[in-house]
């Protein structure tokens, strides 16, 4: 698996960065700012060839001693940097192609939550998780409140509380009908 | 050993060239000599073989050759490669020796000179015993040889010579010493070359003849060593192609060694070498993927020999000259031609050399921390008997020693101990910056600003370590400002950390304040902990005191800084600092706000300055002025508090000079603005915020505008975009997020309390004077003074408008062409309270349309603002919209005198012409007179008087005139002929007495005139008397110049008896009149059809009778036959 993601927004500063290491974080914040020079030329290189068909996976962006560095763009210009170990041979191009997809997929789940304001910082630490086999589906809409107390008010939105789901019950309300 | 131990052999990097050297020259005193030898070394560009020359005397002795081995059964190698192998083959063993000696073909003394020739060979010859150097023989010669074939004796004597020296044909040469040297020497030098290549061919048998008699299991380091040889030999020959698959070989061989602790050093040495070579060749050879793919290939090989885990800073040391090595040889290709890309480009590589650089240095710090008290072991087992070691990559306490058990545990130990204890000196942050900074260079070139900067950083910390704090806080510095403007808040934080050390350590003060500013601001990660020492220390600082010391710095430096920063203190001098913070993000915030995008003048103007802090505990600022772009607003928006230095920390939380954390602290400030102002404006142009004292130390915080930083514009973008709800505060808080920067205003001047009426009667009509009156009434308290009128057409209308639209005050005078359009600043006078005055102006609109007017009233009040008198300006401006129309539409048309619509007229023959006057005017118009002046070409028949002066017209009605006229005979002209003009004298009904009256004139059509031959009138009465003779006299008159013959005939009618001649033929002279008389005798009453008369013109047969009843009446009332008698009777009875 992958020893860090990081979700890049438009502008280029950090949205979302985890690494499983822990204790060198400042490294692979490093390497995924300086990834973020050759997104930028693949990205203007992509601009320039004009191809109807936008291939979002950017492939290996550069390799270091110990890590592949890889990257991906959405259409809006988020960008997802995915840093592996080098000696991880397991994963080849596909494996990375199909984590990113399942990355995409959870970040647009976490756009898709009301309570989520695109560009702000994503907070929660497993908003994106799924990319990691072992945790399970992300739940999709996730409420603000960090505890939450009681059972499930809504079969649908299991992770929300009773406040946020007002909310939310109230902000659909316009699209209904 | 020494300290570059690591740095590659010079005889490895160059390129290996073809070793030739010359013997016999005297360059230093012979001219002759001198110029063969500069013509062989000098200019040798990439065109010319590759030979490296070397002038030696004739009986220079070359390294001895070792005595043949016969037999390998016995031999042991103690090592791979001498450390003396390569540079005796570059230059010390060469491969072909020349021998120069000055001989001409027809020297009288021959045999002498042959035999001493003769000798010198030989004596060369003995000194390369046992070696297969070849050896050649130039003769200079002064004279220009003949073309071959031709010079018997030349042939002669070589062929004498070559026996003499025992030399084939092809290694005697003539270099004749004549205006050609250096295209003699050029060929020379080709012949050079192909011996000395057959010279390396056999050389390369000879080594390859060797490896028939090794065996695998005590020769495995011949294996590489020969094969290397061969490799080095090929290169020497410039067969790069097969140099390099003899070294792939030779790779390969290294690498099949049987590995140990005791050797390791020496098999990557090795491997290091030939990876080298390798890697060169592949990038000669323009194929830069297969030296990459060598590369990685032999980091991946060599990457986990670490070998003794107690020198374990040696593989450190090199695996990072590895990578440079191979950066350097990138670059050099580059350099030659190549290109390289952004992802594969030689940063990388010294990137990944300074890595390991930092890795050795690590290890070393760990492993060679021995105590001050161990002494460098005497004897120094590094040294060796000759200074030198006998084979690369070996210990030089135990050259040679293959076994790999250690012989003797101690003098390793003390051999290890000396390199640890070497290692501690060496400058390894000077290796790891020159290795940053090549890496530096390269990213720059290839697009890597991110990557640049990353370097940068690990720079700027490198000399943090080597305590070089200045050139550290240069470098952060520098890239601080990217990692903030993209907003990696973690990077940012962590190279501010290192920065505020930095400053620290050199006590610079206004460094370490900005420094703590932004470490305890929104854009550091710190923990609150570390914050709140940062704070703490920020606050010591203001008061003057020294701050407490950054963790983990070096003790030593810490002690230097806190001497320095005691100095600091009793330094007396400029103790306050202004910090610019729209370049980082401080801890607090500001945002500026006017109330209102635009304030009246007699209102105050207010604004709110809202500060936020986001630092751990509460803090006091001791001022806050903002600036304006007119300054003299400035000193009205300042709050100062007057406290001591120490009470920074007392009742924090109180007051309004203090900032408590995550609070948003709102300060009003008002002021009245300037009546010069007006129209402008006003802008706060930057906030001053200062934290501490003048008595102890001063930070003024500088925003520029209405606040804002480094971090705030994305903020408020994303504040913007936000639709989450924010949680209700009390009435008096705001939410940050929500105040959004107002940082300037309009000032507009005050709202106007009059009143301004205008009365007319619209439409106007063209050209008259038209009025409007102008009512201003006074709504103020007090008088208002210097009331000014300015009136008239709109600007910014049409420009023809201008033209026609004048505007007067007085009525009583017809405006014309000099009249402006639009009256400007007609004084009026002062208005006391509900005071109102009228006044006329007067328009004269000269074309039809509509126009808008303004009136704008302005004048002087003096108000009372904020305690303070002010004169303000106001303003009031109506417009309107007036339409203009015609007063009223005339219409004309002639018409023969019997009222008939003439389409021409007749020359000399009266008709009338009619004039009709319609109003157009929804007002009544009074028609004081009309006037008809006729042109020259006309006359009239009677009196020209108006029929309608003095007549009042309502809308709709018309008023007609009546003129008889006549033209006289013009001859024909064309498009007809001038009437004149009709003058209209009118004004409007309801107008006053003394406006004047406007004359409208009217073009009358022409008209066509046509002459005819024969005029016709008739004199009767105006009616007749049934049986009572009426008379008829019938003029005819001639109107040409001709005799005409006429023919008249009466035709008789029922109604008429008559006499005088009924049919006639007669003729009349030109100019003159004929009279006919006719007594016609009515019988009926009514109204009869007259005799006709016909006449017919014979020159004219268009003269109708039809045309000439336009002339003669047709008809006549008859009255009946009076009764006298009756009369007479009835006046009786």
């Amino acid at each position: 698996m992958a020893v860090c993601i990081a979700v890049i927004a438009k502008e280029n500063y950090p949205l979302y960065i985890r690494s499983t290491p822990t204790e060198n974080e400042l490294k692979f914040h490093y390497m995924v700012h300086t990834s973020l020079d050759v997104v930028d030329e693949k990205i203007s290189a992509m601009a320039k060839a004009l191809v109807d068909q936008r291939e979002l996976y950017l492939d290996l962006l550069y390799p270091t001693e110990d890590y592949k560095v890889y990257g991906y763009v959405t259409n809006s210009k988020v960008k997802f940097v995915m840093v592996v170990d080098s000696s991880n041979t397991a994963l080849r191009d596909n494996e990375i192609r199909s984590m990113f997809r399942k990355l995409h997929n959870s970040y647009t789940d976490v756009m898709c939550n009301p309570f989520y304001n695109p560009g702000d910082r994503i907070q929660s630490r497993w908003a994106l998780l799924p990319v990691s086999a072992s945790s399970p589906g992300g739940p999709y809409f996730l409420c603000p409140h960090p505890v939450q107390v009681g059972p499930a008010f809504c079969v649908l939105l299991p992770s929300l509380c009773r406040t946020c789901l007002a909310i939310l019950v109230a902000k659909m309300q316009p699209f209904g009908k | 050993m020494s300290p570059t131990q690591w740095d590659l052999p010079v005889e490895l990097c160059c390129r290996p060239m073809a070793f030739v050297t010359l013997t016999g020259l005297d360059v230093v005193y012979n001219a002759v000599h001198r110029a063969v030898w500069d013509a062989f070394c000098a200019n040798r560009r990439a065109d010319r073989v590759p030979i490296s020359f070397k002038v030696l005397p004739g009986d220079h002795e070359y390294p001895k050759c070792r005595p043949k081995r016969t037999s390998y059964e016995w031999y042991i190698p103690k090592g791979i490669l001498k450390t003396g192998w390569m540079n005796k083959h570059l230059n010390l063993v060469p491969a072909l020796v020349v021998v120069f000696y000055e001989l001409d073909w027809d020297e009288p003394q021959w045999k002498e000179k042959q035999s001493e020739c003769a000798t010198r060979v030989e004596i060369v010859r003995q000194s390369l015993q046992g070696r297969n150097t070849k050896v050649a023989v130039v003769l200079i010669q002064k004279k220009t040889p003949l073309p071959p074939g031709e010079d018997v004796i030349a042939s002669e004597r070589a062929a004498a010579l070559c026996n003499a020296c025992e030399l084939s044909g092809k290694s005697l040469f003539v270099l004749p010493h004549t205006d050609h040297l250096v295209g003699y020497i050029i060929r020379l030098e080709n012949a050079f070359y192909e011996h000395a290549q057959t010279y390396y061919y056999t050389e390369i048998r000879r080594v390859k003849s060797h490896k028939e008699f090794l065996n695998k299991t005590t020769h495995q380091l011949l294996f590489v060593r020969h094969q290397f040889k061969i490799a080095f030999f090929s290169e020497l020959k410039q067969d790069t192609q097969n140099a390099l698959k003899n070294y792939r070989t030779a790779y390969n061989l290294v690498h099949e060694l049987r590995a140990h602790e005791t050797n390791i050093l020496e098999i990557k040495t090795m491997a290091g070498f030939i990876n080298y070579k390798i890697c060169r060749l592949c990038f000669q050879h323009n194929t830069p993927l297969d030296a990459i793919a060598q590369f990685r290939k032999h980091i991946d090989l060599c990457k986990k020999k670490i070998g003794s885990a107690e020198l374990s800073f040696e593989h450190a040391a090199w695996m990072s000259k590895q990578f440079q090595a191979f950066g350097d040889l990138f670059d050099e290709a580059i350099k030659l031609g190549l290109t390289a890309i952004q992802t594969q480009n030689p940063g990388f590589y010294y990137q990944q050399a300074a890595y390991y650089a930092q890795e050795r240095k690590q290890l070393a710090k760990s492993l060679c921390n021995h105590e001050a008290s161990i002494m460098y072991p005497n004897p120094d087992p590094l040294e060796t008997q000759t200074g030198v070691l006998d084979f690369y990559g070996q210990r030089s306490w135990r050259q040679g020693i293959l076994s790999f058990d250690l012989s003797d545990p101690e003098k390793e130990k003390v051999g290890v101990l000396a390199i640890q204890l070497k290692e501690r000196n060496v400058a390894h942050s000077e290796i790891i910056i020159t290795l940053l900074s090549n890496a530096v260079a390269q990213f720059k070139k290839y697009k890597c600003p991110r990557m640049k900067s990353h370097l940068m950083v690990q720079m700027g910390e490198e000399y943090y370590y080597a305590k070089d704090y200045t050139k550290a806080l240069k470098l952060l510095d520098y890239v601080m400002c990217d990692y903030r403007s993209e907003g990696w808040w973690t990077l940012l934080t962590s190279i501010l950390t290192t920065a505020l050390k930095c400053s620290y350590l050199m006590a610079q003060l206004k460094d370490y304040i900005t420094y703590s500013l932004e470490l305890l601001g929104r854009a550091s990660t710190l923990k609150d902990d570390q914050k709140s020492r940062i704070e703490k220390n920020l606050i010591n600082v203001l008061m003057n005191e020294s701050p407490d010391p950054e963790p983990d710095c070096d003790i030593f430096a810490v002690k230097t800084a806190q001497k320095l920063w005691a100095d600091r203190i009793s330094l007396a001098g400029s103790n306050i600092f202004t910090i610019g913070v729209q370049d980082f993000v401080p801890f607090v915030q500001c945002k500026a706000k006017f109330h209102a995008p635009s304030f009246h003048v007699d209102v105050p103007v207010e604004f709110d300055i809202y500060l936020k802090a986001d630092c751990p505990h509460p803090i006091r600022f001791s001022k806050l002025c903002v600036s304006f772009n007119n300054q003299e607003y400035n000193q009205f928006c300042v709050i100062e508090e007057a406290s001591k230095a120490n009470e920074v920390l007392e009742n924090p939380t109180q007051g309004k000079m203090c900032l408590v954390p995550g609070k948003t602290r709102k300060l009003l400030f008002k002021f009245v603005a300037k009546t010069e102002d007006v129209g402008k404006k006003i802008e706060i142009t930057s906030v001053d915020l200062a934290l501490g004292n003048e008595t102890g130390r001063c930070v003024v915080l500088n925003w520029q505008g209405g606040g804002g930083d480094a971090a705030s514009s994305q903020e408020a973008l994303q504040a913007a975009r936000s639709f989450k709800r924010r949680p209700k505060l009390p009435d008096n808080e705001v939410h940050w997020d929500s105040i959004i920067i107002q940082a300037s205003t309009m000032i507009i001047s005050r709202v106007p309390n009059i009143s301004v009426h205008l009365r007319h009667e619209p439409p106007a009509l063209t050209n008259e004077m038209y009025c409007l009156v102008v009512t201003v009434q006074s709504h103020e308290k007090t008088q208002i003074r210097d009331v000014k009128l300015t009136a008239g057409l709109k600007p910014g209308q049409d420009a023809n408008l201008t033209q026609k639209t004048h505007v007067t005050l007085h009525g009583t005078e017809l405006c014309d062409e000099s009249y402006p359009a639009l009256l400007t600043d007609i004084p009026v006078g002062d208005l006391h309270p509900g005071e109102q005055l009228e006044k006329m102006l007067y328009v004269r609109c000269g074309t039809v349309g509509s126009r808008m007017f303004l009136v704008y009233v302005s004048y002087l009040i003096n108000i009372t603002a904020e305690e303070k008198e002010i004169v303000c300006k106001c303003h009031k401006d109506e417009t309107v919209t007036i339409e203009t129309v015609f007063p009223f539409d005339v219409a004309v048309k002639f018409v023969s005198t019997k009222f008939e619509h003439l389409e021409r007229v007749y020359a000399d023959i009266p008709f009338l012409l009619m004039t009709d006057l319609l109003s157009a005017s929804p007002w009544a118009l009074t028609v004081v007179s009309s006037e008809l002046q006729l042109a020259p070409s006309m006359t009239t028949v009677d009196q020209l008087e108006s029929q309608v002066d003095n007549v009042v017209l309502q809308t709709g009605e018309s008023a007609s005139e009546c003129f008889c006229l006549r033209c006289p005979s013009l001859g024909n002209v064309e498009g007809g002929v001038a009437t004149g003009h009709y003058i209209i004298s009118w004004k409007r009904t309801s107008a006053m007495e003394n406006i004047p009256v406007i004359r409208t004139v009217i073009t009358l059509p022409h008209v066509i005139v046509e002459n005819i031959p024969l005029h016709v009138n008739a004199d009767l009465p105006s009616f007749g008397r049934v049986r009572e003779s009426l008379p008829v006299k019938y003029h005819l008159q001639n109107k040409t110049d001709f005799v005409q013959d006429v023919e008249i005939s009466v035709e008789p009618s029922d109604a008429f008896m008559f006499s005088g001649l009924k049919q006639i033929r007669l003729r009349i002279l030109p100019g003159t009149e004929q009279e006919m008389l006719y007594n016609f005798y009515p019988l009926m009453a009514g109204y009869q059809q007259l005799p006709s008369l016909n006449i017919n013109l014979l020159r004219f047969p268009n003269f109708t009778n039809q045309l000439l009843r336009r002339f003669i009446p047709t008809s006549i009332f008859v009255k009946p036959q009076g009764r006298l008698m009756d009369d007479t009777s009835i006046a009786a009875a």
